[in-house]
């Protein structure tokens, strides 16, 4: 397993990324860790639906958000809204998505991101056929997409993989193993526990980093990135994570898992790791922390201010979009609606 | 309306084709429905960049039936492409391309195969313009060879349609002739929505119309009445169409004109003509050769009996498979999927209630 970081902060070896760099993941970090507090608190108030939590896997999806360039592609699964944050996904769409408002699917133009993904591991071909386009298109973008060990089980991880494989195309595939797939536990749900070995038998590079290392998940994904880009294929990384929250708002973990697991795991939170190491550079102190924080919270408070500006939607426009012209259908069902 | 009434007429089906012979023209172009199809993928990989055409043994091979024969030499490895055995993957794969900007045109080698790709179909292919407000879009074509009729292995000859049909966001096309065919398929690879295109596997080499060279678009959305009649309105598509002219043409030797609607687009539906053509009869048979609950036969059914039931001087009645897989039993074929006889049995039965 990849690893910069001791479970208690303590630098191992030399660090590959600069002080500028170790500030700046920390930043994010917070960044997406405060939007997760504050989106869950939101859900509790009945401001937001249903909400899938990502704590403790920040640094297992901020890294590989990270290591992409500015016209590379993400393909996120629903847990990824920190990825999505970081990438340039305004914080209020991100809010308005989780409140099922449609402005939260209509990404701004030009932003390579595509909407969050339900079904599990069906993104991973499209992350395929997005990175094969670019090939054709003589574009140099990459992208890299997320799945968890659940989803790994589907056949769609299997398919995408060899697809990639295959034609080796610039496409990075990231498994959050959080160790749970709701209530499933990784060694229920396959009998070799170790993802990225997989990797071997589509003939790609696979490796296995702890996703709870800022450090290592940068900077192994964007080793990842830079062979895909340079046309080296893609590259399995299996970020071994654990998922402090419910699998949704709606989740009771205490149903199927101990509460020592949870605790074990919270003593290894990437960012306590990540500010032990700027502590011990110097690189960043309490006032700062304090500061940064009144910030992210006056920025989330606004974005909640202008998703709640957001306009209501008209029922006939239920069945606008289905085509790119309405057939009859939709006119029909169109002209009813209007009347409600 | 007793001038419609009808006397039964015994079987007499079978024999000869009524299929004009066009292969004498020697000064016209004429092409089989695997011809114009390969001539409409060349045509539009001709036009547009843009337009990539994959598939299960698609590439080296043309595909099984070769409706992609010769593409890959002229157009390159890059274009005309195989892809790994995986109809999810193709279709995900397909979705991708088309989210960054293609015009992917992808085969799936039997409409029966496409049972796999169904979560990309229903969860992606038919939703993502509609989720994203159109902010994304997926214009991409899903062509698959359908139905029965020529003896296949199990599991090659299902008629999917009306499974598709039900996925809000899809167009579905099914031509029945070459020349429609070509501009169909090149219409259906401009649409800006996602299109299957089903292919009668009966009608792949049957037989050869006039197909006109280069670009031609035909719309989607536009049923046609390709027999004129009076007596009852046959509503088909795809392979079925052939059968029902079968059927008009015995029972045009009785005196009895049927009147025969090729949809070719179930989805976008265009209805106003069958309605028409229902007014003007009075009567109608809808046939499908997929099992008939729930086949997309009954929606036509379902919306005569909404729009024209006082039109009506009898029963819609259908003639469809039986609520039974389709069998992969050679011997029993025939019983199954609807034929001439099993058309005017119907048309007796509309014409004398």
């Amino acid at each position: 397993m990849i690893q910069f970081l001791g479970g208690d902060g303590r630098i191992l070896g030399d660090l590959p990324l600069s002080h500028e760099e170790l500030v700046r993941g920390y930043r994010a970090l917070q960044r997406v860790r405060v939007f997760d507090e504050r989106a869950v608190s939101l859900q509790r108030q009945g401001r937001l639906g249903v909400y899938a939590p990502y704590t403790g896997q920040e640094a297992a999806q901020v890294g590989p958000a990270l290591a992409l360039g500015e016209g590379d592609w993400l393909v996120p699964s629903y847990r990824e809204t920190g990825a999505a944050l970081i990438r340039g996904l305004p914080t209020y769409q991100a809010l308005l998505y989780w409140r099922a408002d449609p402005a939260g699917w209509c990404y701004p133009d030009g932003l390579r991101i595509v909407p969050f993904y339900i079904p599990i591991a069906t993104q991973l071909p499209h992350a395929v056929g997005i990175a094969s386009a670019g090939s054709y298109l003589g574009e140099d973008w990459v992208a890299l997409t997320f799945v968890g060990d659940g989803g790994s089980s589907e056949g769609d991880f299997h398919e995408a993989l060899n697809f990639a494989a295959v034609w080796g195309t610039p496409t990075v595939f990231v498994v959050q193993n959080n160790g749970w797939a709701i209530s499933v536990p990784t060694e229920s749900q396959m009998k070799n526990t170790c993802i990225a070995d997989r990797a071997a038998g589509y003939g790609v590079p696979g490796v296995t980093v702890d996703g709870n290392d800022l450090v290592a998940m940068w900077v192994v994904a964007r080793e990842a990135v830079e062979r895909a880009r340079a046309g080296g294929g893609p590259t399995l990384i299996e970020a071994m994570t654990y998922r402090l929250a419910p699998h949704t708002t709606s989740d009771d973990p205490s149903r199927y898992r101990a509460d020592e697991e949870v605790e074990r795991w919270r003593q290894r939170d990437p960012i306590e790791r990540l500010r032990r190491v700027l502590d011990d550079l110097g690189l960043w102190d309490a006032e700062q922390d304090a500061e940064f924080l009144r910030e992210l919270r006056v920025e989330f408070d606004e974005a909640v201010r202008r998703a709640d500006k957001a306009p209501e939607l008209e029922p006939q426009e239920l069945v606008e979009h289905v085509f790119e012209t309405m057939g009859p259908d939709q006119l029909e069902a169109w002209g009813v609606l209007r009347e409600r | 309306m007793s001038s419609k009434r009808w006397v039964p007429i015994s079987s007499r089906l079978g024999g000869s084709s009524v299929n004009v012979d066009t292969q004498q023209q020697t000064s016209v172009r004429t092409l089989n429905l695997v011809q114009a199809l390969n001539d409409a993928l060349d045509v539009a990989l001709e036009q547009d960049r843009r337009v990539l055409v994959f598939g299960e043994d698609v590439g080296r091979m043309g595909g099984v039936f070769r409706v992609a024969d010769g593409l890959q030499a002229k157009h390159g490895k890059e274009r005309v492409f195989d892809t790994p055995l995986a109809e999810a993957g193709i279709v995900g794969y397909g979705i991708g391309l088309a989210l960054a900007g293609l015009r992917p045109v992808a085969e799936i080698q039997f409409a029966c195969f496409l049972y796999p790709a169904l979560e990309q179909i229903i969860s992606h292919l038919g939703r993502y313009r509609h989720r994203t407000r159109g902010r994304f879009t997926i214009p991409m074509v899903v062509r698959a060879p359908y139905g029965g009729g020529v003896h296949m292995p199990e599991l090659h000859a299902d008629s999917p349609e009306g499974i598709l049909a039900q996925v809000p966001g899809v167009k579905v096309v099914i031509p029945s002739d070459p020349e429609r065919a070509k501009g169909l398929l090149l219409a259906a690879i401009d649409d800006p929505d996602p299109v299957f295109f089903l292919e009668a596997i009966k009608l792949y080499r049957s037989t050869r119309v006039e197909v006109p060279e280069g670009n031609y678009l035909h719309p989607l959305g536009c049923a046609r009445v390709v027999r004129r009649g009076d007596a009852v309105s046959l509503v088909a598509y795809g392979g079925m169409v052939e059968v029902c002219m079968k059927a008009a043409e015995v029972a045009s030797r009785e005196g009895v004109e049927l009147e025969v609607i090729d949809l070719e687009t179930l989805v976008p539906l265009d209805f106003d003509t069958v309605l028409a053509s229902v007014r003007k009869t009075g009567r109608a048979v809808v046939v499908y050769e997929a099992p008939r609950t729930g086949g997309f036969g009954a929606e036509i059914a379902a919306r005569l009996a909404d729009e024209a039931i006082f039109d009506l001087d009898g029963p819609v009645v259908r003639v469809a498979g039986w609520d039974a897989p389709y069998p992969s039993f050679a011997s029993v074929e025939h019983h199954y999927r609807p034929d001439a006889k099993r058309v005017l049995e119907a048309v007796r039965q509309v014409l004398t209630r």
